[in-house]
């Protein structure tokens, strides 16, 4: 059958292979330990937990995909949420997998060598300077620290690494490659990835947007291309960089969100429609019906008094007798009582006494703490009533009636004030259930209220209801029942009040309204403003003033510290420095019509400015006008933007600017004196890295490079 | 003449490369005619157009030629005016023809007349103070009495003002206390006036920027047109403001830039020089009035720096001459405006030399340059001492004095004890009495000094607490503690004592009265006495919050001095107390105005301008009266106008996008398309930026704003309205065959004149002034006109 021979050529980059091994071995290695709670593993191991749970929660701090992930690492390691993530410090118990927390991060940190290595190689640099770059990466302390515990920056790192460096793939391969297209919706993908993991994510896809954009305009404007062409590719870019990067990002919180569906403790900040879709939030409480008592809302009103049995306010087509047995005489209308079973005729309509209508308007008006209000019973029409008659039973208080104008002189006392008593707590809006409510007579200030005894035969042994002007013991009222009457006649509005209440509107609330609300309250959620003790402002980043003390044994000196390896963050901002140096010197002698390089070495140039300085500037930049609380770590993705610059600029040093055979034999020198101190400074720091071996407090003192960095010693 | 003339031509690549193809187009007998008219084209008018009759077929491309008319007329729009009328000014022209200067003096002259009309009409109605005339006519008020005070803008404007009310005869005796003040017999027409003459210029220098930027009248007809008949730039140039000034230096700074850059194949000629100096000048006038003038330095800023590197990449210009022109531009744009800028400030504190409200804003040092301040020639006890009586400053810029008073923390701000806070102003309230530890100091004879290390307590004078501090947090810096007034008559706890420290002193150095920096540590907790700089909610009146620090952190916020010093007991002796040098009360100054301005918060209950509202004109200003029975007057741009701007943005937007990947893809165009693309991108593009530059920067301020903010914008916006709708009627060529397309056109320019005519007509009482009933009743004037819910006339 075959034709020819099955064969299998495979290149292998051998330094590649190793820096990846490298970097394996220096992120993974005794992933869990130290076996207890790390600095902010206390922040996204409360996230962990609630999605192992599937409770809602917002962070404001960040889009949902990054504790996706790490809460993917705990999923697999079988993690069942139950840990109180409370303080920095405490023992993981044994049924926590402490690696599986923590592989993920670790993955992506250990991935960022490889990555830089292709990218620098993308940048058209030599594979020597990309090993150079991906050595740099390799032997950071910060970075290592940061990706061995549960923390999202080297996610972060490494989508957006991934994204810059499979543009470059794309933007090198030939016209014909069939592959390239893969390779800019790879780029897409990650873009939207790290945006998704971060927003600062967001300005280094703006870079990429921007580049891809140059590029495209470039495309435009090459008259050998057909017009046809350049419109289909436009159009393939355009889909690949911004359409699907969006939809992805949209796509993580259709997962956040189906994830979490059940109501927890960040409910409250959400819309009531919002609540009403998680199972157990608002809508257990309310079971779909409006939430908020507007006018013309038909209620059935459940008495608090009436514990354990309850009652709602009801009244029927009976009026009371004209004299009771005692003699006395009564108004002759209609009774009103409390009545403990469902029925019909416990529904009241709320009525805007200025307004002739019995259904809520559109939009519903809501009735507030401190409205007056009237109450028509919903089957026969009557207005909720009391008067100067003494109630039936209990005769120091006054007679709640249904109105019915007999034309003796008796006026209609008809008007109720709202007074929302919780209103502290819940708000000044009645709502369903939640708010408890006194209905105060607006003419005589006597409270609606259970008096606690119950009617004879005529009143069918129903429960009496008064107006009584001591506010003794309880006398509010919550709106069990409601919804939103819509029939403006009669026969239409007893047909609505025999209708079952249950129509669960809310529920229905589509998945971009939810994404909507959602986001927007991400954005807008003001953080509370915290100092914090290693919190520190972004220019004391660049020359790494200070540091963050991640962990410390509970008895021992062991320690670990965000701390960066000093010598490859002087060579990262001296050759930061060089670039722009340079950039500014070749930019002015062009002006002038010098050509000091090649067209295409300067080409190379300005993509390497683009990518790393840029990458730099975008990472960095935006943290000066940010106004919340900033730790060192934040500083992290710039800082690996800037290792391929030192490599590639003594490389475009070595080739173009020095001529002279020892000049560049002197500088092969420095090169590695300067390799020899990154890795010594590396071991220097490795203690503090990994948290072992435990050190002395001499040992800690000589570590103390800086005057400024915090560094804990325990007293024996 | 002519040789001088082709030199300048040579170095107009863009329109020297496009005119021969136009003559080669020519019949053969122009030619000869055609060259004549090149000859006596000059620098300052390129535009290349034969007036003659034989060549239409030249003419077209730039010029309408009318069917029955075998002149080169102008597609302007000036079917208003009478000038039109006469026939012979409505020409194209070159500038060196008569009848074109003559046909341009009088249309800007037109233009000057009907906007000093639009803006002097009523001026001196309503006769009372409205909206912001209260602070800025008072502050006019206080040049003129030379008291000193505090305002978040620098001084020119008001200075201005306070002039213009001087030379008129104004005397500075009107309090201007609150909007809606009769001015009775005070004389405040000199003021408006001024500012209302301010803001006349504004529609012509419009007219002459678009009509630099495009060589079009028509399109700088439009955009003065849009600038005359809008009745919020009416409205806000015929008050007493700060902005018609800050608009009128904005709009002079970019015609003088303009104009500058059109001298530039004659540099360092007296025109030359004299451009840059006028654009410098007007920036330094900016700036000077308000800080929004910074934007307008940003132009001007990107605008030389592009301009620089052309001339950099000129190889024709030897390096020494790129540097000539760089210093030049040093000396116009940076070095000048800086020198006036600061010259403004040195008036200022010249001028202001007595004592007023503004004193408690400034340090202890500042105040005491103020004749009638205490600080003044002062002269008290040497040494703080057991028994006196102090006030305490923060010094922290714009730092407050510890302060005291009745009202209590609200429930569930840590603990329900008196209210301390830090003041601005000076008051009997921030009165403190210095005792020892424990007893109320009796003993005769000279009292103790305090020292270094002593252990005070701080007895407020007026209600007799003790500052106090406990492990509560603080209301607003959450990791402090709070700080409060607690004990009665000098009694109260361990909790009321504070050591005192001297910063740099050591164990029994005494403390000095304004000159030494000191802590209160307090005893119990460790903490320091702080001033956070925020400022408390409506309980705390808005007053500073001050907290209890655990940080020990050596910072301004947690520094004191003691500025009062009472203490009959000790002699008093005059205190040298260092004036400060001018540069450091600028430097003062400038801070305290910074934080005055980030302190500008937005307050709960008040109905809050966002900056997205301002382009469609969602919700104007009331600058008098609310109800019907008073006179109104409506800050609020007419609808039409500003509409027509917002679609304008829109429709520059997609022409540039159309143009520009037109010429990307390298597809051929006409020499008139071409010399529209150039306009519409150059220009237009300047303008744009003008328009983001003046209008982006809103979206990150915290502070409060105002729709008047929008007001500078709006000008580049209204001017690229007549560049865009210029191009765009000239354009109907490309859907219409002619003469059909001049029709089209001409439709399009009248119907333009006639909607912003009539809707002028129809919202001039907004800004003239309107009363009877409101805009949702019927019988009201501005009865159907209310468009959009949100405006309140």
């Amino acid at each position: 059958m075959l034709q020819r021979p099955l064969v299998v050529n495979v290149q292998v980059d051998l330094v590649l292979l190793l820096l990846t091994l490298l970097a394996f071995w220096t992120r993974l290695s005794q992933l869990s330990y130290p076996n207890t709670v790390v600095f902010d593993e206390v922040y996204y191991g409360q996230f962990v937990s609630l999605y192992m749970k599937r409770v809602f929660f917002i962070d404001e701090s960040g889009p949902p995909l990054g504790h996706m992930i790490l809460s993917l690492g705990a999923y697999l390691g079988g993690f069942d949420g139950n840990f109180v993530w409370n303080r920095i410090g405490a023992e993981y118990p044994s049924a926590v997998n402490v690696l599986s927390l923590r592989l993920l991060p670790a993955l992506c940190g250990a991935l960022c060598v490889p990555l830089i290595y292709l990218l620098t190689l993308q940048l058209r640099f030599s594979p020597l300077s990309a090993a150079g770059a991906a050595g740099l990466l390799l032997l950071e302390n910060s970075l290592i620290v940061q990706s061995r515990f549960m923390l999202l920056e080297s996610v972060l790192i490494f989508f957006l690494l991934l994204a810059f460096f499979s543009y470059l793939r794309f933007h090198s391969s030939p016209h014909s490659c069939c592959l390239r297209y893969a390779w800019l919706l790879l780029s897409g993908a990650s873009s939207a990835a790290a945006v998704g993991v971060k927003y600062m994510g967001v300005f280094s896809y703006l870079l990429l947007l921007v580049m891809a954009s140059v590029h495209t305009w470039n495309l435009i404007g090459d008259q050998a291309v057909s017009h046809l062409s350049v419109c289909v590719q436009s159009v393939c870019r355009a889909v690949c960089v911004f359409l699907v990067p969006v939809l992805l990002y949209v796509f993580w919180f259709y997962v956040h969100l189906s994830l979490l569906n059940r109501s927890g403790p960040h409910d409250q900040m959400m819309s009531s429609a919002f609540q009403a879709s998680l199972q157990g939030g608002l809508s257990r409480i309310t079971q779909g019906q409006p939430l908020e008592v507007a006018y013309g809302s038909q209620v059935t009103l459940r008495s608090s008094a009436s514990q354990p049995i309850p009652c709602w306010l009801h009244s029927h087509k009976v009026n009371y007798p004209i004299r009771y047995e005692s003699g006395r005489g009564s108004s002759h209308q209609q009774q009103v009582t409390c009545y403990p079973f469902k029925d019909v005729n416990n529904w009241w309509i709320i009525k805007d006494p200025d307004r002739q209508d019995l259904f809520v308007s559109s939009p519903p008006h809501s009735v507030r703490h401190g409205d007056v209000i009237q109450l028509v019973h919903g089957m026969t029409s009557r207005f909720l009533n009391s008067h100067d008659v003494a109630a039936p039973m209990s005769p120091h208080a006054q007679e709640v009636s249904g109105y019915i104008d007999f034309n003796v002189s008796m006026q209609a006392q008809n008007l109720w004030r709202v007074d929302v008593t919780n209103r502290e707590a819940e708000s000044e809006v009645w709502k369903t259930i939640l708010s408890e409510v006194r209905l105060v007579h607006v003419n005589t200030s006597a409270v609606l209220k259970l008096s606690g005894a119950s009617l004879p035969d005529w009143g069918f042994r129903q429960l009496e209801v008064v107006g009584d002007k001591l506010f003794k013991g309880s006398s509010s009222w919550t709106v069990e029942e409601h919804r939103y009457g819509t029939s403006q006649e009669q026969n239409d509005r007893e047909a609505e009040l025999h209708s079952p209440t249950h129509i669960d509107v809310n529920r229905n609330i589509s998945f971009w309204a939810k994404f909507v609300e959602l986001q927007w309250k991400m954005l807008t959620v003001k953080q509370e403003d915290s100092e914090h003790k290693y919190s520190s402002s972004p220019l004391e980043w660049i020359t790494m003033q200070t540091n963050i003390a991640y962990w410390l044994h509970s008895s021992t000196n062991a320690q670990v510290h965000l701390i960066g390896n000093p010598v490859s963050w002087g060579v990262a901002n001296l050759s930061l420095l060089a670039y722009q140096v340079l950039a500014v010197i070749y930019m002015l002698r062009r002006r002038r019509g010098f050509r000091d390089i090649p067209e295409d070495a300067w080409h190379q140039f300005l993509s390497l400015g683009c990518v790393c300085v840029g990458g730099w500037a975008v990472n960095f930049l935006p943290f000066l006008l940010m106004e919340k609380t900033l730790f060192l770590y934040h500083y992290l993705p710039a800082l690996c933007f800037l290792f391929p610059l030192s490599p590639a600029l003594l490389e475009h040093a070595h080739t173009h600017l020095l001529s002279c055979q020892a000049y560049r034999r002197a500088l092969c020198v420095c090169v590695l004196a300067a390799a020899m101190s990154v890795f010594l400074s590396y071991r220097t720091f490795c203690p503090l890295t990994y948290g072992i071996p435990e050190l002395s407090a001499n040992q800690l003192e000589a570590l103390r490079w800086k005057e400024s960095w915090d560094i804990l010693y325990r007293r024996r | 003449m002519g040789n001088t003339h082709r030199e300048r031509f040579i170095n107009l690549p863009l329109f020297s490369i496009c005119r021969p193809s136009n003559f080669r187009m020519a019949k053969e007998e122009c030619i000869t005619q055609c060259s004549q008219a090149v000859d006596t084209l000059t620098l300052r008018n390129r535009k290349t157009t034969c007036v003659s009759s034989d060549i239409q077929k030249t003419s077209q491309t730039l010029s309408v030629p009318l069917p029955e008319d075998t002149q080169c007329t102008a597609g302007h729009l000036s079917e208003d005016d009478d000038t039109h009328s006469d026939g012979s000014s409505a020409q194209w022209t070159d500038s060196d023809n008569p009848s074109e200067e003559s046909q341009s003096s009088v249309l800007l002259l037109l233009v000057a007349g009907l906007s000093f009309s639009t803006r002097l009409y009523r001026i001196m109605d309503p006769p009372h103070v409205c909206w912001d005339e209260t602070h800025f006519g008072k502050m006019g008020s206080y040049y003129i009495n030379r008291t000193f005070f505090f305002d978040v803008h620098p001084p020119l404007g008001k200075m201005l003002i306070g002039l213009a009310g001087y030379m008129t005869g104004y005397d500075g005796t009107f309090p201007f206390s609150k909007p809606g003040d009769k001015y009775d017999h005070h004389n405040y027409w000199g003021m408006r006036g001024f500012c209302a003459m301010m803001g006349s210029f504004l529609p012509i220098f419009a007219y002459l920027i678009v009509l630099e930027l495009s060589r079009s009248h028509t399109a700088a007809l439009i955009a003065a047109t849009v600038l005359i008949f809008d009745t919020g730039c009416i409205t806000i140039s015929q008050y007493i403001l700060l902005d018609p000034i800050l608009m009128f230096f904005i709009m002079a700074a970019v015609l003088s830039m303009i104009k500058f850059n059109q001298q530039e194949f004659r540099p360092f000629t007296s025109p030359w020089w004299l451009w840059l100096v006028l654009t410098g000048v007007s920036l330094a006038g900016a700036l000077g009035v308000k800080f929004v003038g910074l934007f307008v330095i940003l132009l001007v800023g990107l605008n030389t720096v592009s301009d620089l590197w052309r001339l950099l990449g000129d190889l024709h210009l030897s390096l020494v001459d790129v540097g000539k022109h760089l210093l030049a531009r040093v000396t116009g744009l940076i070095l000048l405006p800086l020198f006036l800028y600061v010259t403004i400030f040195a008036v200022h504190f010249v001028v202001l030399n007595k004592s007023g409200p503004g004193d408690g804003f400034f340090s202890s040092a500042f105040q005491s340059r103020l004749i009638g301040n205490n600080l003044h020639n002062a002269s008290m006890p040497e040494y703080l001492a057991y028994g006196s009586t102090i006030t305490v400053k923060n010094l922290r810029i714009a730092g407050g004095y510890l302060h005291s008073h009745w009202h209590l923390y609200p429930e569930g701000v840590g603990s329900k004890q008196q209210q301390v806070t830090a003041y601005l102003h000076k008051d009997y309230n921030n009165l403190w009495l210095v005792h020892r530890q424990g007893s109320n100091n009796s003993q005769s004879g000279p009292p103790d000094l305090v020292r270094h290390g002593d252990i005070i307590r701080l007895e407020h004078k007026e209600t007799t607490r003790n500052l106090h501090s406990h492990l509560h947090e603080a209301p607003m810096t959450k990791k402090h503690f709070q700080v409060t007034g607690y004990g009665i008559n000098g009694t109260g706890d361990a909790n009321d004592l504070w050591q005192v420290e001297v910063c740099g002193g050591h164990r029994g150095d005494p403390v000095k009265v304004l000159r030494s920096k000191v802590r209160f540590l307090h005893r119990a907790t460790g903490c320091v006495l702080y001033s956070s700089g925020k400022t408390l909610p409506k309980w705390g009146w808005e007053q500073v919050e001050v907290t209890c620090s655990p940080y020990l952190k050596e910072t301004p916020s947690s520094q004191w001095n003691i500025e009062d010093h009472i203490n009959p007991k000790l002699p008093n002796i005059s205190l040298s107390v260092l004036k400060p040098h001018f540069l450091e009360s600028l430097v003062e100054s400038h801070i305290v105005m910074i934080r005055g301005n980030s302190g500008l918060k937005p307050k709960d209950n008040e109905m809050n301008s966002k900056p997205w509202h301002w382009p469609i004109n969602y919700q104007g200003l009331r600058f008098s009266g609310v109800n019907g029975t008073e006179f109104r007057v409506y800050l609020l741009g007419n609808p039409v106008v500003w509409w027509m701007n917002l679609a304008s943005l829109g429709l520059y937007a997609s022409m540039v996008v159309l143009t520009s990947v037109a010429l990307q893809r390298g597809i051929t165009m006409d020499q008139k398309r071409r010399e529209h693309s150039v306009v519409l991108m150059r220009g237009g593009g300047l303008l744009l930026l003008g328009w983001l530059l003046h209008y982006a920067p809103f979206f990150t301020m915290g502070r409060i704003l105002y729709y008047h903010h929008y007001f500078p914008a709006m000008l580049f916006s209204s001017m690229l309205t007549g560049i865009t709708l210029d191009i765009l009627l000239k354009s109907t060529d490309l859907l219409l065959r002619p003469p059909y397309s001049d029709w089209l056109q001409r439709v399009g320019q009248v119907v333009l004149l006639f909607s912003v005519l009539y809707s002028f007509y129809l919202f001039h009482p907004l800004s003239y002034g309107m009363s009877g009933p409101l805009a949702h009743e019927p019988g009201s004037a501005m009865a159907g006109l209310k468009w959009m819910e949100s405006w309140e006339f």
